[in-house]
């Protein structure tokens, strides 16, 4: 039972971590319809400019500041150069679009940083606590870890409440009304773009500290997909459930039913079961549903 | 002057239903047949075969079969290496398990067992589309190269898990060299490539078009969505599937199912995007320009007196690759068979433009 309870801990806590790439996706897709494939490239690249600003001598604090800096750069310019010209596309264009701009800016980050491992520490403890009489491990770290997307996930709801947010869920509601009404619709794809890269910021931040900061990165973000299928595309807390439910269903599966397969299943098992979650229920635990006008 | 199609006039359906209307094409046509059959073996090197080739005409019916899929059903699917993998073990296992196969036989039944795997993946199709399915496929990009590793089956138990090609003879031909190679990767893809063009412009295309372009309507003029999407699963896995088996078979010659891997099905999508999306000969032109970029930054920069590190390119392709795919979506959608379909129309006034 207590391995379990451990098995069960370790999965929700890794599951947080592909919440907050989630996180990013969902915004994203709440705010433009644009499903936005780069977002695993964009932790990358925000974790690779994070630890390059470190490297050259500069404190956490204004690594932070200047990496935000870049990320609302790269939001600017993907506006500018990429979402404006394909205003009013069909969203599986904008989709493929988003594909290219990831390609872009993972070699664009690699190749002012480096593709080595690099490592992250920026002071969160990483010694483990025990539970329960010593039958349960846990790393404070992972609690750091659900700490951080717990109030991400605070600022991110009450942030809707302001008037900014506002504008965000109208533009996402309707592009034309939003507009009519005198809303700036390149400035908020500009802002929610941003935001997503704060997010990835924070995502990188931490998958950096876990694994080091590396270009396999990327992989590991695609993980978000089945997290945002399981939770729904436009929900902010379902992107935190889906995260814990793949987390913690993809360790459980790995450990208990993976030794009669010759393990490794953790790669495919998350797909599998938003495989499965899309023929019955396609808009996901939270996610509203997909009604389709003609 | 040269080519002009005024003063043509066709008598009968079959001259009006022909791939290539007006003769200069077909000349055209039969000319590049002519150059690609005979005229390649006498000027190609061993080099040329290997790197830029025989890899051409493999991931060219691999575009092929995706543009089917995407570019004429509008399915985005990201599992198009998995489905090459299907392929090349399903054609291994085959010629390994039955020598006396003949080659030809063993690559379409690999085409077939791909096709019934791409049915079964593309299920879900029924009741998602867009981006959903294109996570779906996803499913089947990782769970297959899996499932090869892990099966021992697959590759006959062999520990380091790499299956080799056996030795190739179709009717005798035993075919060794990369010339031959080439011809029989030619000799096959001109074959499907050409039943994919007669298959796109006949029923089965318009239903898959009519789908893409608004399924609901189609469904309300009496297209099955049902038989019309896994159709298109079917035929485009069928063609990822022998593409598959062709780039096992004559380009790699020995790999691990773990390397029909995600880049793979990248590889393809960028093809047909850069190609052009609904598109036969999209997807050749693509296919030539993606394999192009590498070879261009490694063998080609050096020429111009820039050297970049191995890194440093790797990196730079991902940039291009990047660049020129959000490039294409916005400035010519329709990619590279637009811009020669461009330079055709062109070609029909010139020297006289006005």
């Amino acid at each position: 039972m207590a391995f379990f309870l451990e098995v069960l801990i370790g999965g929700l806590m890794a599951g947080v971590m592909y919440s907050l790439v989630a996180l990013g996706f969902v915004l994203i897709f709440k705010a433009s319809g644009v499903f936005n494939f780069a977002q695993g490239a964009m932790v990358l690249f925000a974790g690779l400019f994070f630890v390059g600003f470190i490297q050259k001598g500069a404190p956490i604090w204004l690594s932070i500041i200047l990496t935000l800096g870049v990320m609302a750069l790269l939001a600017m310019a993907i506006e500018r150069l990429v979402l404006r010209h394909l205003v009013n596309q069909e969203g599986i264009i904008l989709f493929m679009a988003t594909i290219g701009v990831s390609f872009f800016i993972d070699g664009l980050g690699q190749s002012i940083w480096g593709s080595g491992v690099q490592q992250i520490d920026i002071g969160i403890p990483t010694d483990p606590i025990l539970l329960m009489d010593g039958d349960i491990l846990i790393q404070s770290f992972d609690l750091w870890a659900a700490l951080v997307a717990g109030s991400l996930l605070t600022g991110l709801v009450l942030f809707q409440k302001t008037r900014i947010g506002r504008a965000l869920r109208a533009v996402a509601d309707d592009h034309q009304a939003a507009q009519s009404v005198g809303i700036p619709l390149n400035v908020i794809w500009v802002i929610v773009w941003a935001i997503a890269g704060m997010v990835a910021l924070v995502a990188g931040v931490m998958w950096g500290s876990k694994l080091g900061m590396q270009p396999a990165i990327v992989g590991l973000a695609l993980k978000a997909l089945p997290v945002l299928i399981l939770g729904g595309f436009t929900s902010v807390p379902g992107a935190i459930i889906g995260g814990l439910i793949v987390g913690a269903g993809e360790k459980i599966a790995e450990i208990y039913i993976g030794p009669y397969f010759g393990g490794g299943i953790e790669n495919w098992f998350a797909y599998v079961v938003a495989l499965g979650f899309l023929l019955i229920r396609p808009q996901g635990l939270f996610g509203e549903r997909i009604i389709e006008r003609v | 002057m040269l080519y002009r199609e005024s003063g043509q006039f066709k008598t009968s359906y079959p001259a009006d239903q022909a791939i290539f209307t007006i003769p200069q094409d077909r000349v055209f046509f039969a000319l590049l047949m002519l150059a690609g059959f005979v005229g390649v073996p006498f000027v190609a090197t061993d080099y040329l075969y290997t790197a830029l080739i025989i890899p051409f005409l493999c991931m060219a019916l691999a575009a092929l079969g995706l543009n089917i899929l995407t570019g004429y059903c509008g399915q985005v699917s990201l599992g198009t290496g998995a489905f090459m993998g299907v392929g090349a073990v399903a054609a291994w296992n085959l010629a390994y398990r039955i020598p006396e196969l003949n080659l030809l036989v063993v690559f379409i039944l690999a085409g077939l067992i791909a096709a019934a795997v791409g049915v079964l993946f593309g299920l879900p199709s029924l009741r998602i589309k867009g981006f959903y399915l294109a996570v779906a496929t996803l499913a089947a990009q990782f769970f297959l190269p899996w499932l090869f590793v892990k099966i021992g089956w697959f590759t006959n138990h062999n520990p380091s898990g790499v299956i080799t090609v056996p030795r190739l003879d179709i009717f005798g031909w035993r075919v060794d060299t990369p010339m031959e190679k080439y011809l029989l990767a030619l000799g096959v893809v001109s074959v499907l490539a050409l039943a994919a063009k007669n298959m796109v412009r006949s029923n089965p295309g318009r239903q898959w078009m009519a789908i893409r372009d608004m399924d609901i309507a189609a469904e309300i003029i009496g297209i099955r969505p049902v038989v019309a999407k896994l159709t298109a699963f079917a035929v485009s896995s069928f063609y990822i599937g022998v593409a598959g088996a062709l780039y096992f078979f004559l380009y790699l010659g020995s790999a691990e199912p773990d390397g029909f891997n995600i880049n793979l099905s990248f590889q393809a999508l960028f093809m047909i995007i850069i190609g052009g999306l609904g598109s036969i000969l999209g997807s050749f032109l693509g296919a030539f320009f993606i394999l192009l970029v590498p070879i261009f930054l490694t063998r080609g920069l050096p020429m111009m007196g820039m050297n970049l590190s191995t890194a440093a390119i790797a990196h730079t392709e991902f940039m291009v690759f990047g660049a020129m795919i959000v490039f294409f979506l916005i400035v010519e959608p329709h990619g590279l068979a637009r811009l020669w379909q461009i330079a055709k129309e062109k070609l029909r006034i010139w020297p006289f433009p006005y």
